[in-house]
């Protein structure tokens, strides 16, 4: 257990790479700037390698530390300190991992940038990955809340990087204010959690039979507030209905932070949350009904509006949100390590389909349109490879990771109810056609943009040796989830997160599917999703835009009017409210309040000057007056 | 002859005082009037410090009532030495203006 001891250096170091790049951003030169910010990242990732492993012995259940009292209020005690399990370990790689790559690939994508831009943007990946770690790693709901925080606070510093553009800002803007609203319903759940327990410790709260939670009963008012509450959190930060759609305006940021930030490991906050605090979810079937509705609707509304987006960047935002509505759908079935699962297959190929992305508009001279694309095959021939290999993978092709996971998360929803299976695969299927869309108009067919041909061209090394590792790993990630009917006891990622959700599966209803069902199942999605990609890469080879009909079409391609929607009734009747307040309440009111005391004093003293006439007559006079005064008030207060 | 009688002269003699300072604006007049009514305090002074000595024969008492009769001597030579300087400036200020009129003294504010 030497590693366990020095768990503080993980999320530490990224953090000396972010104080570094960013206080002498303007002295570093860029190579420095990205070594240091790609090397932090990587020692962190080595030390998370030794975590894992420690955390993968036999019998390993958790190391927590403290590291000092946070605050001691009355009976709420709450401390600093974290707490390694195999969940956060599995975290542990997936952000330093794909983190790693990132980076690396950064190094190339913002070459361009000047010297003082260039290490900025690597101290915000770097306090990025701190953030993110600090949220895996805390060991009560307050430091999860400080990552939360922080990496929400990353994420609008890098939407808005480019911020001489001010529709930038305007979608950065709105990326924080929406994960507000998700926040306000974390820290009430943890407001309330102190309230009846006064701790937020996971261990207290969750750990082992002596479990605080577990003196609830099934579904009472508090397991199904606060966890309806932390959904809502979580919904905020992964872009769940009804807060999914700053994701997509978040895409305004540079390539690699859609990568990593709005795509690999922020996004995936909300599932960590819930993953964490299963055994609450356990106790409120409710909400994880509530849960599983939520995935399923987002999965499938996000994958039809991603149908007919031409942006690149876009048709990939809307088909994160849907995969992270899959993945909300493992949870709200209780099957959770499914759930992470998705996780980490997604993390491998989302962020791969992101940098090959990158990579596209990198050498179309930052053209985001697919229609002005077409043909790239020939002279990007590793983006094509690699941008295959995962439209094949979150496909849900066998072998590639994205079938393991998907198929497991279909599953699950298969034995919650058959309608959440039916939708989940239709969900799928459209996935796969609007991934070999984008395929096929991004690298097929002729060349239609304006950008001069001949300059197209592969990109550098270091942005597509990420490239190629994490279509590798898109490749073979799911190879550690293998079900249990292909072969026994091969689901290695399942029974190495079994300790963590042992307590919640046992409070779960189980019910088991027959191996001949599973099988019928498993081949039914299979065929489907190669159906639906080889159909799609046909139909969309000759630049063709689309086969709905037209006003469903429309519908899609504007997002469903949820922005206008939310415009009607969010935005606009509160900025009226404002407006009018403003006009009442401030300037009326307030104003006049404020100024009428500075009137009233002006008025009254430029009154009492007079009396100061400089007549020493009428001074005497007063001061006769007033002893005179003085005599009446003694006499009648006898 | 009983005490009220010499704070009646005294208030009399005040209230002659302050009338006059309030209403004459020949500052000489002022002057005389603020002397008045000093010279009433005075008195009132005398006829208290008087009573007591009447009153109590003891030695503390006495002693009160002697501070009391000195008091009057001090007050007398303070005004003696507040006139002659109030005078001098009135005569220097009839110089200046040919006029003991008082409310011309605001002048001095500008």
């Amino acid at each position: 257990m030497d590693i366990m001891s020095s768990i503080y250096l993980i999320p530490l170091i990224p953090f000396a790479g972010f104080l570094l790049n960013g206080l002498l951003r303007n002295h570093l030169p860029k190579g420095v700037s990205s070594f240091i910010g790609s090397l932090t990242v990587l020692v962190s990732f080595g030390l998370s390698l030794m975590v894992f492993s420690a955390a993968g012995t036999e019998g390993f259940h958790a190391f927590e530390i403290n590291y000092f009292n946070f605050f001691h209020v009355g009976e709420n005690v709450v401390d600093l300190g974290f707490k390694i399990d195999r969940l956060t370990s599995v975290f542990l790689l997936i952000i330093t991992g794909v983190g790693f790559l990132i980076h690396v690939y950064s190094a190339a994508y913002m070459h361009e940038e000047s010297k003082g831009t260039f290490a900025k943007f690597f101290a915000y990946l770097n306090l990025f990955v701190f953030s993110m770690l600090v949220l895996v790693m805390g060991n009560n709901f307050l430091v999860m809340f400080i990552g939360w925080e922080g990496v929400g606070l990353c994420s609008y510093l890098l939407i808005g990087f480019w911020y001489k553009d001010h529709e930038n800002n305007k979608a950065a803007n709105k990326a924080f204010v929406m994960n507000r609203i998700g926040d306000v319903g974390f820290l009430l759940a943890m407001f309330w959690i102190l309230a009846e327990y006064h701790t937020l410790s996971y261990t207290q709260l969750f750990d082992g039979d002596k479990a605080l939670m577990l003196s609830q009963h099934v579904g009472s008012t508090f397991v199904v507030g606060v966890s309806l509450l932390l959904l809502i959190g979580a919904t905020g930060k992964s872009a769940q209905i009804p807060l999914y759609t700053w994701l997509p305006d978040a895409m305004a940021g540079p390539t690699p932070v859609s990568a990593l930030i709005h795509a690999a490991t922020m996004v995936t906050a909300g599932i960590y949350m819930i993953a964490r605090s299963n055994i609450l979810y356990a106790l409120a079937p409710f909400t994880l009904t509530v849960i599983s509705i939520i995935g399923i609707t987002t999965a499938i509304l996000a994958a039809l509006i991603a149908l007919k987006q031409n942006d690149i960047k876009k048709v990939l935002a809307y088909s994160t949100v849907s995969q992270l509505g899959y993945m909300f759908l493992a949870l709200g079935a209780g099957a959770f390590s499914a759930g992470v699962f998705h996780v980490m297959t997604h993390a491998f190929f989302k962020a791969l389909l992101f940098l090959g992305a990158g990579s596209v508009i990198h050498a179309v001279g930052g053209q985001q349109d697919i229609m002005q694309m077409g043909g790239l095959s020939k002279k990007m021939k590793i983006t094509f490879i690699t941008f295959l290999i995962a439209c094949i993978a979150i496909a849900g092709i066998p072998p590639f990771s994205g079938f393991f996971s998907k198929d497991e998360i279909l599953l699950a929803a298969f034995v919650k109810s058959p309608v959440l299976y039916v939708i989940g695969l239709a969900g799928a299927v459209i996935t796969a056609v609007y991934m070999f869309r984008l395929l096929a108009l991004t690298f097929s067919g002729s060349y239609r943009g304006v950008y001069d041909e001949n300059k197209i061209h592969e990109s550098p090394g270091t942005m597509t040796i990420p490239l190629i590792i994490l279509a590798i790993l898109s490749i073979a990630g799911g190879w550690v989830g293998i079900p249990e009917v292909i072969s026994s006891g091969a689901n290695y990622f399942g029974h190495y997160l079994d300790p963590v959700f042992a307590k919640s599966q046992s409070l779960l209803p189980h019910a088991h599917v027959s191996h001949s069902t599973e099988w019928v199942l498993m081949t039914v999605s299979a065929a489907l999703m190669v159906i639906a990609a080889i159909g799609s890469w046909v139909y969309y080879k000759k630049g063709r835009s689309g086969i709905i009909p037209g006003r469903l079409a429309l519908a899609m391609k504007n997002k469903f009017y949820v922005d206008e929607l939310y415009e009607a009734i969010v935005v606009k009747p509160l900025m009226s409210i404002s407006s009018s307040f403003e006009k009442l309440l401030d300037s009326r009111i307030i104003d006049g309040l404020v100024n009428g005391v500075g009137k009233g004093v002006v008025y009254g003293s430029r009154q009492l000057r007079l009396l100061q006439s400089g007549q020493v007559g009428s001074y005497i006079l007063l001061m006769v007056l007033g002893v005179l005064l003085l005599f009446v008030v003694q006499l009648l207060l006898k | 002859m009983e005490i009220k009688w010499y704070i009646f002269l005294s208030i009399v003699l005040f209230m002659l005082g302050v009338a006059g300072v309030l209403t004459r604006r020949n500052s000489i007049i002022v002057f005389m009037c603020i002397e008045l009514m000093l010279n009433s305090v005075n008195l009132l002074l005398v006829a208290f410090s008087k009573m007591h000595l009447s009153d109590h024969g003891n030695a503390f008492s006495g002693s009160v009532a002697a501070s009391g009769q000195l008091f009057v001597f001090f007050i007398m030579i303070v005004a003696a030495a507040e006139v002659s300087v109030g005078l001098a400036i009135i005569v220097m200020y009839f110089r200046n203006t040919r006029s003991v009129d008082i409310n011309f003294l605001n002048r001095l504010k500008n």
